[in-house]
């Protein structure tokens, strides 16, 4: 059969596809979950309405979001039985359990309070309504955590054995497949991309409104605590990857001599900057590297050894059998750098706008600014940024804001293509775990149906996002002011014909 | 009892929840073409369902999670083995979340009306496509030595299983009208309780064909009781549904859902999905099912979450118990930051 045409190829094209498309809204959903508590929380403990301004604003954007993360959601649930049940039958008793968890614990409890919370504001009282989000991105966190953990084993088995009798995977250490090192590694890793990208995502928005002087006091407010969050998790996100570096550098070798397009082990081993190579032949054709750095990433010292893609594969040949055991290199060579690159380049401009933003620290009196005023920008003392420059970081905020998802997208489309022949790493073969029983056909049908629905989808969510953004914050009400004093809303008579506070 | 059965059972349970409730989500995204006169009664009807749908939809997604962690053959060769009916399902539920979520964000008419024609047509297929996709379930399916289903698509859509689609769409909408009933005030109040009424002969006839056909073709004594159950439970609801007593009739609809779930899952039990190929092929509860230990594990999971689920579940249902009309329906949504009396949030203060 056409390889092009593979039922293996194009279910992993599909796989990819639905799942890269579901992690553009997962982040975001991660983070401004808890953007928005925070948010919600300011409300109700200062009364100021600038926050329950802000919190109806990012809180709407969040809505929109959640609701195309979690109905692409449920293809990923579906699609192991769909298109890999062999993969299923092999390893449900291990992975099943996880997924199963997701869905009774957290996913439940994201699913019931984010309806609450919609429609909760003039039923519920105002501390109740609060818990209500707080659940939600509790429910969030969780689900993410009990995902990655699946995906973790993925990655690196542990806490299984393989059955004489039944031929499969079984589980014997729940724990050790919750608690291993990848899961934990990648948990942190992937929780504090999100709030990079969600910090961006509202450094962006901010910059937009700030930079047409529109929605200040709001959007003056969303600013600082973007850059705060930008910073912060950036600089965890640097720090946990680097972890999840060193875990990946002794787990599988290969994915992260792929990253380097390092063809031949060294001691020390250099970080590439820029590397075109050959492929078939096994060697770069032009490179450009900083000498011993990737041994400082692999192993803390600068000498260390860090074994090769050609070395790795003839160990592995020599373990599981003759066979090419490497992924495709040159994506997974640049996905590791787009992953970097996009990431630390907003963190850079947070960083430089967390600076430029400074209230008092190293600021003369006269260049602070009011609640009502758009922020000075000052990079060195008693100065103000030049207008036109001061413009340009405004639009370098608003049009950078997706750059961590496009980051995110670029590290899962590294780790899983890396992870490569390999479905479970080592134990099982992506090209043995596809569905026998679903024809070419088939696959072809939902790939197509898939992608041209996600198209539409992509661009019906991107303009209702772009319309509620350059709307602004919404216009607050006497009743969103005057919450709830009991749980179902005030029972007054001449209150009963009164409009819902929200409907859809 | 065994672990493996604990866990058949508790499938169904999973199973019975999410029919018993995105049963009435299905039936009232079918009204609103049927019962629904205008925009804003449609806007009702939605809106009744509008905060519990998203969680009711969770019971799915638990089914399917805790077969493949219980049952993981089952899941393997259930989803593989109904690819395309499944995909259609996948279509439908993607899109009318999105419709329900999307629908009021902007005022035009022709967008509201295109999300309201796929909140239909998403709700319709759906209802009908799972009860396709459990009589082929109950009747058994031409599954090999090695559980995959080597059959067509053509097989899947026969005059039994049409039958039982009809079923299941017939009695959601049944459901959805007892809901709109009880959840609604004014005059769709009253034409809901008279669809209602209208459509019960029809659901009872129905469902007491496909469970008598059930029963003949592959049921057993429990079966046959809970068959028995659901039909009796649907006459009565038609008839508490006549007397006005929608609190009751309701109840009663969705214990025939119950008991109609019951019926498919006694009927397979103790297959959980029977080969038509060779008997010895049949994946049963104890071949298709995961290791003890596994199944340990799940059941501590489970045994914590479900209660804890129905309790939070159950208090959404009474944070929005009082019951919605045209007159609780703001005017003019989908305008960013629309409202009545505004006052600008930077000026208050």
């Amino acid at each position: 059969m056409d390889l092009a045409l593979a039922p293996d190829t194009l279910a992993r094209w599909q796989f990819g596809i639905t799942t890269v498309y579901h992690f553009l809204f997962v982040p975001l959903t991660i983070s401004l979950a808890a953007i928005t508590a925070g948010l919600e929380t300011a409300w109700v403990r200062t009364e100021n309405p600038k926050y329950l301004t802000a919190t109806k604003f990012w809180g709407k954007l969040f809505l929109i979001n959640i609701a195309m993360g979690v109905v692409t959601g449920i293809v990923q649930e579906f699609q192991f039985g769909m298109n890999w049940s062999d993969y299923s039958r092999f390893v449900g008793d291990v992975f099943g359990a996880p997924l199963a968890f997701e869905a009774l614990i957290a996913f439940f409890f994201e699913s019931t309070f984010v309806g609450l919370w919609i429609f909760g504001w003039d039923k519920l009282p105002k501390k109740i309504h609060l818990a209500c989000i707080w659940m939600v991105s509790l429910g969030t966190i969780l689900s993410a955590y009990f995902i990655l953990a699946a995906n973790s084993w993925m990655q690196h088995p542990t806490g299984y054995h393989i059955d004489k009798k039944t031929g499969r995977a079984e589980l014997t250490d729940f724990l050790s497949v919750l608690t291993q090192n990848t899961a934990i590694t990648q948990f942190a890793h992937t929780i504090t991309a999100s709030f990079l990208v969600g910090g961006a995502f509202v450094v962006g928005v901010a910059a937009f409104h700030l930079a047409r002087k529109k929605h200040i006091p709001v959007m003056r407010t969303s600013l600082r605590l973007g850059l705060i969050t930008v910073v912060i998790a950036g600089l965890l996100t640097a720090v946990s990857g680097d972890q999840l570096g060193k875990v990946m550098f002794k787990q599988q070798p290969m994915k992260m001599a792929s990253a380097e397009a390092l063809w031949d082990g060294a001691s020390p081993a250099p970080f590439s900057i820029f590397a075109y190579g050959d492929v078939a032949k096994g060697h770069n054709t032009v490179e450009l590297e900083i000498p011993g750095l990737l041994s400082f990433l692999a192993h803390d010292d600068f000498s260390s050894h860090v074994p090769g893609i050609n070395d790795v594969n003839k160990a592995e040949q020599h373990q599981f059998g003759p066979g090419d055991y490497r992924p495709n290199i040159p994506v997974a060579y640049w996905g590791f750098r787009w992953m970097i690159g996009f990431g630390m380049a907003s963190f850079a401009l947070g960083m430089l706008g967390l600076w430029l933003t400074r209230k008092k620290f190293m600021l003369p009196a006269r260049l602070r600014t009011g609640p009502d005023e758009v922020p000075h920008l000052v990079l060195f003392r008693n100065k103000v940024l030049h207008p036109k420059l001061a413009r340009w970081y405004w639009l370098a905020a608003a049009w950078t804001m997706t750059f961590p998802m496009i980051a995110m997208s670029w590290g899962w489309i590294f780790t899983e293509n890396g992870r490569q022949p390999w479905v479970v790493y080592g134990v099982l073969r992506t090209s043995d775990a596809v569905s026998p029983g679903v024809s070419q056909g088939e696959v072809l049908t939902s790939l197509i149906v898939f992608t041209l629905l996600y198209a539409i989808l992509a661009v019906v969510e991107f303009k209702l996002m772009v319309k509620y953004v350059k709307a602004g914050p919404p216009e607050l009400t006497e009743s969103d002011l005057n919450p709830p004093t009991r749980i179902g809303g005030d029972r007054e008579e001449a209150d009963a014909d009164r409009p819902m506070a929200f409907s859809y | 009892m065994q672990l493996h059965d604990i866990w058949f059972v508790l499938i169904a349970v999973l199973w019975t929840g999410y029919f018993f409730l995105e049963g009435f989500d299905f039936g009232i995204g079918v009204l609103t073409k049927v019962l629904a006169r205008d925009r804003t009664e449609r806007r009702v009807l939605i809106n009744t369902i509008g905060p519990v749908w998203d969680g009711n939809e969770v019971w799915l997604i638990s089914a399917a999670g805790a077969t493949f962690a219980a049952f993981p053959d089952w899941y393997a060769s259930l989803f593989s083995g109904f690819y395309l009916p499944l995909l259609l399902i996948l279509v439908c539920l993607i899109v009318r979340g999105v419709a329900f979520e999307f629908r009021a964000k902007r005022p035009e008419e022709r967008w509201q009306r295109n999300w309201e024609h796929a909140i239909f047509w998403t709700s319709l297929l759906p209802a009908v496509v799972w009860g396709l996709l459990f009589a082929n379930l109950v009747h058994g399916m031409a599954i090999d030595a090695h559980g995959d289903y080597v059959g067509g698509l053509g097989d899947v859509v026969n005059q039994y299983s049409l039958l039982g689609g009809a079923v299941t769409l017939l009695l959601f909408t049944f459901h959805g009208a007892v809901f709109a009933a009880l959840k609604t005030v004014g005059d769709i109040r009253v034409r809901a309780r008279r669809l209602a009424g209208t459509l019960g002969a029809a659901t009872v006839a129905a469902v007491a064909g496909f469970l008598a056909w059930t029963q003949v073709d592959s049921g057993d004594a429990e079966s046959l009781f809970a068959a028995a159950g659901a039909v009796t439970a649907l006459v009565l609801a038609v008839g508490a549904n006549g007397r006005g007593r929608e609190g009751w009739s309701f109840a009663l609809s969705g214990l025939a859902i119950v008991g109609l779930v019951a019926t498919y899952f006694f009927t397979l039990f103790p297959d959980v999905m029977p080969s038509t190929l060779d008997p010895r092929w049949s994946l049963t509860v104890a071949n298709a099912s995961s290791s003890p230990y596994t199944l340990k594990i799940m059941t501590w999971c489970a045994g914590f979450a479900t209660p804890l689920v129905l309790l939070y579940q159950g208090w959404t249902y009474w944070v929005f118990r009082k019951r919605i009309g045209t007159q609780h329906i703001a005017g003019g949504s989908g305008r960013p930051g629309a409202s009545g009396t505004t006052v600008r949030a930077a000026d208050a203060h």
